[in-house]
């Protein structure tokens, strides 16, 4: 029997704005409005409209169909903002009762490598959100980017949740299977592992036409999903629902090729679907995995390099958490948003040189010229935020700030 | 391969890039056992801008060098020409040897020019921008090998497209549409040449410069501006092209904004006294020092002193300065109307117009060293990657492939 287990990862960040040293002390905006609404109404009508159509006809066909989500926090304040009638075809989905959603940070955030506290606050902003929007309180776990290692997993059990994700990486499975499931060295949680291979033929090879196996037909993949029969309790299917419309166009045949999927699967008998609760509850840990450096389920390197790689980067992050106490002192919820905003992991990712050279998917995903463009805003924004704040401090007084009109 | 070069100047006289860029194309050739006759005027006793050979034997030995006894010099315009001619001493019997104009100069280039090519022997001409244009195409005539033109840069990038001579830009046009290929030293050329010259695309190469190794290193005594300010370097001709006012309103807001930055200007050019008296107007020239023109190690020294180089060109088809500083461990600043923005990523891109960029850049890199760091290191990785070798081979797949379609239409004809 193989359990199915698909999850796709839904996600915008409020981009930062140009914003230049001379900007600095004046009014002007941190977050590229204009961008950010403009960004959401593109995807809203190339991914998340279509995908959510065919989802819901997927779903009301086949009754035993179930998927899983995970929204930040900040995708659900655009959606709010920007694209209602977005969040409103995801509630359709949820009150199929097919959906299940996962827990993450709100900010999408890297606050469990530099500040538990933070980290445990915005899991909870989360967990409201979600009750808010969608009336259903998950009960399982995803890091931002999948981030993972033995401390992630006591603070989540201690926490709480059932199950944490992660990648189902070579390096740290050596001779396992991803397609089972395991137990941290340090806890007790169940730990469900991304099936890279499988996922990454929808995610990233579909339309590759140098890849051997494309075109990938539907009959192809199930046979490749059959095959775990016998090897395996469950193939996690991870990915970011962009996929859909948004990295893999709708000409590659994409939505075709999804609308036919679950029928194929199907074909065999001990093929089901089933949510992330429903694998880690049904099938045992067959061993222990002992992470002690950060895993993601980004890049080759499948480590933190992409965020945290260079001393831009590092620095840049460095400075924002240790503003934190000061930040909360202020006791202004709308400086302290700010702060939370500018945590999400894209802005560091748009600091990325990795293969900046090599004009691959760091570029494609940049709203900036450069890695470097992407530090000189933020560091000056930040710059901002310290001034407004330290004028609080010895002023007392209120603060106007131009953020987008709620 | 043999290979007939005309050039303009030469290094260590050089004034520009152009010499910088013949010499590595050459010197990558010979790695390449390419023979390259090189042709180049030569000023002589009494008139500035000499061109004497003196490279060593060894880095020779594939390689000869031809003069022409000519005042000829690169970025040189009518008015200056005429200024040389009239300032060289009138009783000197030299004088009658050369044209009364620049553009009778450049005619007589050509008629010597077609001498040393019926004495050489050659399979293929090369011919580096507008003023051996001429020379080149009487050399295809007597000879019938097959013309390549660089265009390392155009009238419109000279002129900023205004005030185009009409001279200069139909040598430009008939040097192009006479050569059997065209060479652009970036995309950013190419789409000029196609613009502006009706070139058809599929005639036209692009092959990006590179950068040599520095050969010197200094003491931190030499280097002694650097331990007390910031440094904000520009060096380069200080005319329009280069755009060295986008600098200096920059350097305005910068040093309104902080202390302890200078701002230095490494050149000369037509625009050196304007950009003097601005600087004093703008109450900053205690902040901005004029080196006047640097040549070799005192360029290698500028770079070194920096902590960023600016290249605010307004139109420039290559631009191998970047790639300089680079090499000398400083990071760089340069406007996206360049070539060599196509083919370096680990450095700042502004337009070239908007200052306030510009200066929030510049500030940027002075405030944060992991923004200097990172703009270093991987800087530093990505400047190992360019090699005159590689451009050389680029030219050396053109010579071979003009070769081989005269060869063709040769055998078509004869059949």
């Amino acid at each position: 029997m193989v359990n199915i287990c698909f999850y796709f990862q839904v996600h915008q960040p409020f981009r930062l704005a140009p914003f230049q040293v001379f900007d600095i002390g004046s009014q002007k905006s941190y977050f590229d409005i204009e961008k950010n609404k403009a960004i959401m109404k593109k995807v809203a009508s190339k991914c998340y409209l279509p995908a959510n159509a065919t989802f819901l006809e997927l779903l009301n066909r086949y009754p035993e169909m179930k998927i899983s989500f995970s929204f930040s926090g900040v995708f659900l304040e655009q959606c709010e903002l920007y694209a209602p009638e977005v969040l409103a075809s995801f509630q359709r989905l949820v009150k199929t009762g097919q959906v299940e959603i996962l827990a993450e940070t709100y900010y999408h955030s890297l606050a469990f490598l530099y500040d538990e506290k933070e980290f445990e606050t915005q899991v909870k902003l989360h967990r409201e959100k979600v009750q808010d929007l969608f009336n259903v309180t998950p009960t399982i776990f995803r890091n931002t980017e999948l981030i993972y290692n033995n401390a992630l997993a006591r603070k989540i059990e201690e926490l709480g949740y059932k199950a944490i994700l992660l990648e189902g990486w070579d390096n740290v499975l050596k001779w396992r299977s991803p397609n089972f499931v395991y137990k941290p060295v340090n806890a007790n949680i169940p730990l469900l592992l991304k099936n890279y291979r499988l996922s990454d033929d929808i995610a990233f090879r579909f339309s590759n036409k140098e890849w051997k196996e494309h075109p990938l037909s539907v009959e192809k993949f199930s046979g490749w999903v059959n095959d775990i029969n016998g090897n395996g309790d469950t193939v996690n299917l991870f990915m970011d629902y962009e996929t859909f419309g948004e990295h893999q166009w709708a000409d590659t045949g994409i939505f075709e090729f999804l609308r036919h999927l679950p029928e194929e699967l199907l074909k065999h008998p001990d093929n089901r679907f089933s949510w992330p609760s429903e694998v880690a509850a049904k099938c045992s840990q067959r061993g222990e995995l002992d992470i002690h450096h950060p895993l993601s389920w980004a890049d080759m390197e499948r480590d933190v390099s992409a965020w945290l790689g260079n001393s831009m980067q590092q620095a840049a992050i460095a400075k924002l958490y240790s503003m934190g106490d000061l930040i909360k002192q202020q006791e202004n919820s709308e400086l302290l948003e700010i702060w939370r905003k500018m945590q999400t992991s894209d802005h560091f990712y748009y600091m990325c040189t990795k293969w900046f050279s090599d004009g691959d998917v760091h570029k494609y995903f940049n709203p900036y010229q450069s890695p470097y463009d992407g530090f000189i805003y933020f560091m000056n924004i930040f710059k901002d935020l310290q001034h407004k704040v330290q004028f609080q401090t010895v002023s007392n007084k209120g603060v106007i700030l131009c953020q987008e009109n709620k | 391969m043999k290979v007939l070069m005309f050039g303009w100047e030469f290094p260590p006289f050089n004034k520009g890039g152009l010499g910088t860029a013949c010499y590595g194309l050459t010197r990558g050739l010979k790695n390449k056992n390419v023979e390259v006759t090189f042709v180049v005027p030569r000023a002589p006793k009494g008139i500035t801008g000499k061109y004497v050979n003196l490279l060593s034997a060894n880095d020779l030995s594939k390689f000869t060098f031809k003069e022409i006894i000519s005042p000829l010099t690169p970025y040189m315009t009518q008015e200056e020409y005429h200024h040389m001619i009239l300032s060289h001493s009138p009783s000197s019997k030299d004088n009658n040897l050369y044209g009364k104009d620049l553009f009778s100069e450049v005619e007589r280039y050509a008629q010597k020019a077609s001498l040393i090519a019926t004495n050489t022997e050659y399979d293929v001409i090369h011919a580096h921008d507008w003023l051996t244009y001429k020379a080149g195409i009487a050399a295809k005539r007597v000879s019938g090998k097959p013309l390549v033109v660089h265009m390392h840069a155009t009238e419109f990038d000279r002129t900023g497209g205004n005030g185009i001579n009409q001279y200069v830009y139909d040598i430009e046009r008939e040097g192009m549409h006479a050569a059997d290929k065209v060479i652009a030293v970036s995309n950013f050329t190419k789409n000029k040449v196609i613009e502006h010259y009706g070139v058809p695309p599929e005639k036209i190469e692009v092959v990006h410069n590179a950068v040599d190794f520095p050969e010197n290193t200094f003491s931190n005594e030499e280097l002694g501006l650097k331990e007390k300010e910031k440094v904000v370097l520009f060096l380069g001709r200080i005319t329009l092209q280069k755009g060295p006012e986008y600098f200096l309103y920059a350097a305005k807001m910068v040093a309104d904004y902080m202390d302890n930055v200078t701002f230095v200007v490494a050149g000369s050019g037509d625009m050196q006294p304007f950009l003097i008296n601005k600087a004093a107007e703008l109450g900053i020239a205690d902040r901005m020092l004029f080196t006047g023109f640097l040549r070799g190690r005192d360029i290698d020294r500028a770079y070194q002193m920096a902590d960023l180089y600016v290249m605010p060109s307004v139109s420039e088809p290559f631009g191998i300065t970047p790639l300089e500083a680079m090499r000398n461990n400083t990071p760089v600043l340069i406007s996206n109307q360049s070539g060599v923005s196509e083919v370096i990523n680990h450095c700042l891109k502004v337009d070239f117009w908007d200052i306030h960029d510009i200066a929030s850049k510049m500030v940027s890199v002075l405030e944060h060293k992991e923004l200097q760091e990172t703009l270093l290191e991987f800087g530093g990785r990505e400047i190992k990657k360019f090699s005159w070798d590689i451009p050389a081979e680029k030219c050396l797949n053109v010579y071979n492939n003009v070769v081989s379609t005269q060869k063709q239409q040769f055998q078509r004809i004869a059949i």
